[in-house]
């Protein structure tokens, strides 16, 4: 009885993230209570903020886990991973600046409410991600091998746009997204990710989405069968993660009021699809758990922000994640799980004889 | 009707390997042909052509590997990573231990088949995705580079500096410069190491039965375990080469720019892979050729030498006309293997 | 006659999850004898060759050859003892030549002398009389010409055993006969050959022996001349088959006044699958069915009618109205079903639950945006969970976990949910047990006096004719002829198989 409840525990999609989660909060539990505070304090502006590690963790891995949405859709539906997403939301970004500022680097006033901005950018997001999907469901092109197209040309693309030169917004206003709306204690990014985990709850519960999604990714021939068209399913896919890369791009725009082409949102597909990986959805495609993403996506980055805590540098945080990542693939590996399954048995039946020795003897 | 047929006949008679190719060679002589022609001056000169095999010999060795894992049904894109590490790891071990440049070597091929190792156990024997496998490479390799040395740095060692300087110039072939001196056209020693290469590894995958299983393997992995292969093996040793490969031109890059860099090789995995597929290396495995992967890396480097020399000065022109070639590429694959399908059926 | 044993396999077991595909099975091969393993599908004859051949790891049980224990882990180890296998389903590789594909993973050179492999591959296959080229990419070959390829390859082998496993389904009768000649020649030579096959004249014309596996189970070994067809059959069959002698008479025929209104007409329909055109019509309340060999097109008939595969052309009236089948979905508006052959492939959908499964074709009908609630979709699944009798653990089981049978009829309870009026049912008795056999036989007899029209096929031909009341009988791809009434006998259905003589 009290091994099947354990084996219920440990057999949950969401297992694996929240005990990285755990054990990353032990440690830093451990090496600096000071870990947890949450600190009440002022801007520069004036304007009460909450500052502290789990704040920085949740600001910052908003980005992450809305691009875990619509990644884990992707992978879900197509097997493969978007690996242009950085790049889509260099030109996003990039889209939006050209909106605000017009041709003019510095100008006074933005050029179009901020609103407008947004929609182009979500529009220009849509078509990268249509043009992605295109090739992945039309040509049947291998998704990661597919979006290598925008991968290598989405920053060149992006500095097209605004003609190489980096605007700067100067409204105030745009700086509310990635930063803090004055009066509002709590990163406006919180709130953006909040609305976009209920619009994506929302869809997933009124439409067939999701099962259509996982039916195409299990077995294509079969969902076709049953009257789904796997091409429009990998197709939507593409376009939803393209409106997620639009909503990325206005956080991380904003954060800085411009933009820096060959740097903004640089290996962010590498930890979104960690972060899809980490949830224990299988990057094969198939079955997954939306919740399980998101939650990667924040171990991702409480891992990240512990490192810098123990004054890693940025670059080097790579080599650490890697460590967690092959650690993880490796002990969730099917052939790996068999070996160890294997093992005990032999380790059990060896225990077993030997009792069964004893008793003859 | 007939045209049809006589299609259908064509794409029977020649096998998916050398339909790419021949696309890729055509297309390759067309772009620099069309240079010569319509941009003159550079491309008249034989330098521009040697200077492009100077800048890419790494690259050349590199989309080697890539191409075999590729064929062999895999992937990699751990290579450019590991080119860094071993130009930092030699740049420091030259520099900083004033070492000697035969251990150097020594060393990058170590670094080389130390990832191979790791990473071709974990994808052949514990069959774990290559994708995700070679992304933690990459991080790793990334990441240890910053770790040996933060700092860019020039290396001073002196019989490294000879090394680097030294010149094979090529009789026959050079050009005046503007007071009417003659210069003769040289090739680096990276570009010897790198078509010997090209030349053995083509000779493995065309007369060895490991080259040719890397091809069974590739094509149906299922029907090769049947006919007798160690699929494993076969996909194991894959890795274990193409990370060798990128140790090697790692250190051939290491040759060209003579520094180490933890920015070095950025997007050399990309331009590996970008290599393969416009050299005719086909995505699902099975179908490649080495000499169309150099031909690939080639095509690659011409173009954003046109583009530097059209007047598109601005650098983002090159980023855009690679994805379009790679695009157009692609595209040609798809539609190749969609026409063979057709012409089978009826 | 002891020292002319060359094989000995004893008390194999092999357990899939849910299956036990062979129980303590026993069988023994003497030199120079060419030895049919007959059985029905899912009889377990392919997971014993698979066994013998390394593909799978065996989980009890011992192989001896020539008298010694041998442990054989990969196809490698089976080649390097000298036992070489021609598989049903093609196991070549498309992307290289057809030399090569006779000649890797063969010897120990190092290198591929290619001037030598191709002069010597031209040779055997001249030799074999196969149309093909030693430099020609396989993939540029007919399906039948790459079977023979892999024949010559297993035959080239200097194989002291030599396994066939359904290698004649692809190929035509003189293709047939040329195999027959190497194996009489093979024979002579002294080396043991094991047959599969499921062409009964094929096994009387070259076997020595027969040896009969059922539901995973060693029946027997006999001698052939001490064993009359129909007896094979009954062996292969069990016994219980004679409870169902006569299941049609046990339901009414459909018998209302619309009985005679045509649901699904075709004209000159065609799809990319390579069959003839064909004309086609079903009746409100009638089975029946497309018969022929494997091969013949049979599926390739209903898969068009579905849109399955792509359709060319032809005119297609459902209800007496025109209509325009393109995919799946058309057909499924158009209240057509249609379980497909191939279980796995095509039919179910792995990981996910057996709910999801069954309600999967309603839900796609009632639209995107109008998900069935967790208590609807319960209900549905309950109530066919219930009604086909599905034995799983819950409503929540991936239906992967299922046995073969179990996982049939959750494909069956999810075109039944969505009550159509045409129901397509290709091999849905294929590697299942007798029991859910006879279930699903007359599920069909009951839907039909209920009337629902349904198209039946089927390999086993008494399954057809205690099933369906008119056949269209296929070879090569073309409609060759219709059979009803009187005319439903196995002979005359045989006969319009086999054509003119």
């Amino acid at each position: 009885m009290n091994r099947s409840i354990f084996k219920k525990i440990t057999g949950n999609q969401l297992f694996i993230p929240i005990m990285a989660l755990l054990l990353l909060a032990v440690i830093n539990l451990i090496v600096d209570p000071g870990f947890f505070k949450v600190n009440l304090g002022t801007n520069n502006a004036g304007n009460p903020v909450l500052s502290g590690y789990l704040i920085t963790i949740l600001d910052y891995g908003s980005e992450l886990a809305i691009l875990a949405i619509g990644m884990t859709l992707v992978t879900a539906a197509s097997g493969g991973q978007d690996i242009s997403v950085g790049a889509t939301i260099a030109i996003a970004g990039s889209a939006m600046l050209r909106v605000l500022c017009g041709t003019n680097p510095r100008p006074d006033a933005i050029q179009a409410p901020i609103i407008v901005a947004f929609l182009v950018a979500c529009l220009v997001g849509m078509l990268c991600g249509a043009f992605n999907g295109a090739l992945v469901s039309v040509f049947k092109i291998q998704p990661m091998i597919a979006t290598l197209v925008l991968f290598t040309a989405g920053r060149s693309i992006a500095a097209w746009i605004n003609v190489n030169k980096l605007p700067i917004v100067p409204d105030p206003k745009f700086a509310y997204f990635g930063g803090f709306i004055p009066g509002i204690p709590i990163p406006t990014t919180v709130f953006i990710v909040i609305a976009c985990i209920i619009v994506i709850t929302l869809v997933l519960k009124f439409t067939n989405l999701g099962l259509y999604t996982q039916a195409v990714g299990i077995n294509e021939k079969s969902a076709r069968l049953n009257g789904i068209n796997p091409t429009f399913i990998k197709f939507l896919a593409f376009v939803i993660l393209g409106l997620c890369v639009a909503v990325a791009a206005l956080i991380k725009v904003s954060r800085l009021s411009t933009i820096n082409y060959s740097v903004i949102a640089k290996d962010i597909e590498m930890d979104a699809i960690l972060a899809v990986a980490l949830g224990g959805n299988a990057l094969s495609g198939g079955k997954f758990n939306m919740w399980a993403s998101i939650l990667g996506a924040y171990v991702i980055q409480f891992l990240t922000t512990t490192l810098y805590k123990f004054n890693v540098q940025s670059d080097a945080l790579a080599a650490y994640k890697a460590v967690v990542v092959i650690l993880l693939v490796f002990f969730s590996a099917p052939k790996v799980r068999e070996y160890i399954g294997d093992f005990f048995k032999k380790l059990k039946a060896g225990k077993a004889e030997k009792k069964e020795n004893k008793g003859e003897a | 009707m007939d045209q049809k047929k006589l299609k259908g006949g064509i794409f029977n008679k020649i096998s998916d390997t050398n339909l790419l190719l021949v696309i890729t060679i055509v297309i390759f002589l067309l772009m620099y042909i069309g240079a010569i022609i319509f941009q003159g001056s550079g491309f008249k000169k034989p330098q521009m052509f040697f200077n492009i095999l100077n800048a890419n010999a790494a690259l050349i060795i590199t989309a080697c590997g890539m191409s075999i894992v590729m064929i062999s049904g895999g992937i990699d894109i751990s290579v450019g990573g590991v080119v860094a590490l071993v130009s930092m790891c030699c740049a420091v071990y030259l520099d900083k231990a004033n070492g000697n440049v035969w251990v150097s070597m020594l060393i990058a091929i170590g670094i080389g088949l130390a990832f191979g190792l790791v990473q071709g156990t974990l994808v052949a024997y514990f069959d774990i995705q290559p994708f995700i496998v070679s992304l933690a490479g990459m991080f790793f390799a990334r990441g240890m580079t910053t770790i040996v040395n933060t700092k860019p740095f020039n290396v001073q060692n002196q019989s490294f500096v000879k090394l680097k300087e030294t010149r094979i110039k090529i009789p026959g072939m050079g050009s005046y410069n503007k007071k009417g001196m003659y210069i003769p056209a040289y090739i680096e020693i990276g570009v010897v190491v790198a078509l010997v290469l090209v030349v053995i590894l083509f000779l493995v995958l065309r007369y060895t039965k490991l080259g040719r299983s890397f091809y069974a393997v590739g094509g149906n992995k299922q029907s090769a375990l049947m006919l007798g292969i160690n699929v494993r093996r076969t996909k194991f040793l894959s890795h274990m080469l193409c990370s060798l490969l990128a140790g090697i031109g790692g250190y051939v890059y290491f040759l060209n720019v003579g520094s180490g860099a933890a920015s070095h090789a950025s997007g050399m995995e990309m331009n590996a892979i970008a290599s393969s597929i416009i050299g005719g290396t086909m995505l699902t495995g099975g179908v490649g050729n080495l000499v169309g992967t150099l031909f690939g890396v080639l095509s690659l480097s011409t173009i954003q030498n046109i583009v530097a020399s059209a007047g598109l000065g601005e650098a983002w022109w090159t980023g855009i006309t690679i994805a379009a070639m790679l695009c157009l590429f692609l595209l040609i694959q798809s539609i190749v293997i969609r026409q063979k399908k057709r012409a089978l059926k009826t | 006659m002891e020292n002319n044993r060359l094989l000995e396999m004893r008390g194999i077991d092999k357990t899939f999850p849910g299956v036990k595909a062979l129980q303590h099975v026993d069988f023994s091969l003497n030199k120079g004898e060419i030895h049919a393993l007959m059985g029905e599908n899912g009889a377990g004859k392919s997971t014993l060759i698979k066994v013998l051949t390394g593909v799978y790891t065996k989980d009890a049980g011992t192989i001896s050859l020539d008298g010694e224990n041998v442990s054989i882990h990969s196809p490698a180890d089976a080649q390097n003892l000298g036992i070489s296998t021609v598989y049903q389903e093609i196991t070549l590789c498309p992307n290289l030549t057809v030399a090569e594909n006779m000649y890797i993973g063969r010897g120990r050179d190092v290198i591929t002398n290619w001037k030598k492999m191709n002069a010597d591959a031209n040779k055997l296959l001249t030799k074999l009389d196969i149309p093909a080229k030693a430099t020609q990419q396989l993939a540029n070959c007919s399906i039948a010409v790459q079977q023979m390829v892999a024949i010559a390859r297993a035959v080239d082998m200097e194989c002291k055993v030599l396994i066939l496993d359904e290698p004649t389904s692809s190929l035509d009768e003189q293709e047939v006969e040329k195999l027959f000649g190497l194996m009489r020649d093979l024979k002579n030579l002294g080396v043991g050959i094991i047959f599969v096959t499921h062409f009964l004249d094929q096994v009387y014309e070259v076997c020595d022996k027969i040896t009969v596996l059922r539901d995973g189970q060693l029946v027997g070994e006999y001698e052939i001349k001490d064993l009359p067809r129909v007896q094979l059959v009954a062996k292969m069959l069990g016994k219980e088959m004679d409870d169902l002698s006569d299941i049609k008479g046990e339901r009414e025929a459909y018998h209302k006044e619309d009985a005679d209104t045509k649901i699904f007409e075709a004209e000159q329909l065609v799809s990319d699958a390579g069959i003839k055109p064909f004309d086609f019509y079903i009746k409100k309340g009638e089975v029946n069915g497309f018969t022929g060999l494997l091969g013949s097109g049979r599926s390739e008939c209903v898969r068009a009618i579905f849109g399955a595969d792509r359709v060319l052309g032809g005119h297609v009236k459902v209800n007496g109205e025109t209509a325009k089948i393109r995919a799946p979905r058309d057909a499924m508006k158009k209240g057509i079903a249609y379980l497909p052959e191939d279980r796995k492939v095509d039919g179910i959908i792995g990981d996910l639950s057996v709910r999801d499964n069954i309600i999967l074709a309603l839900q796609v009908m009632k639209g995107f945006f109008k998900p069935f609630s967790k208590a609807q979709a319960n209900a549905f699944a309950d109530e066919y969970i219930k009604k086909l009798s599905i034995k799983t653990a819950s409503a929540d089981t991936p239906i992967k976990s299922l046995s073969g049978g179990n996982q049939q009829k959750v494909i069956l309870a999810r075109w039944l949910l969505m009550h159509p009026e045409y129901l397509i049912l290709d091999e849905p008795t294929r590697g299942i047990d007798v029991g859910t056999k006879v279930d699903i036989q007359k599920l069909v007899l009951e839907l039909a006096s209920e009337g629902m029209s349904v198209t039946f096929i089927s390999s086993e031909t008494d399954e057809m004719l205690r099933t369906c009341s008119r056949l269209i009988v296929m070879r090569d791809r073309k409609v060759v002829g219709e059979l009803s009434g009187e005319d439903l006998t196995q002979s005359k259905i045989m006969s319009t198989i086999a054509g003119g003589e």
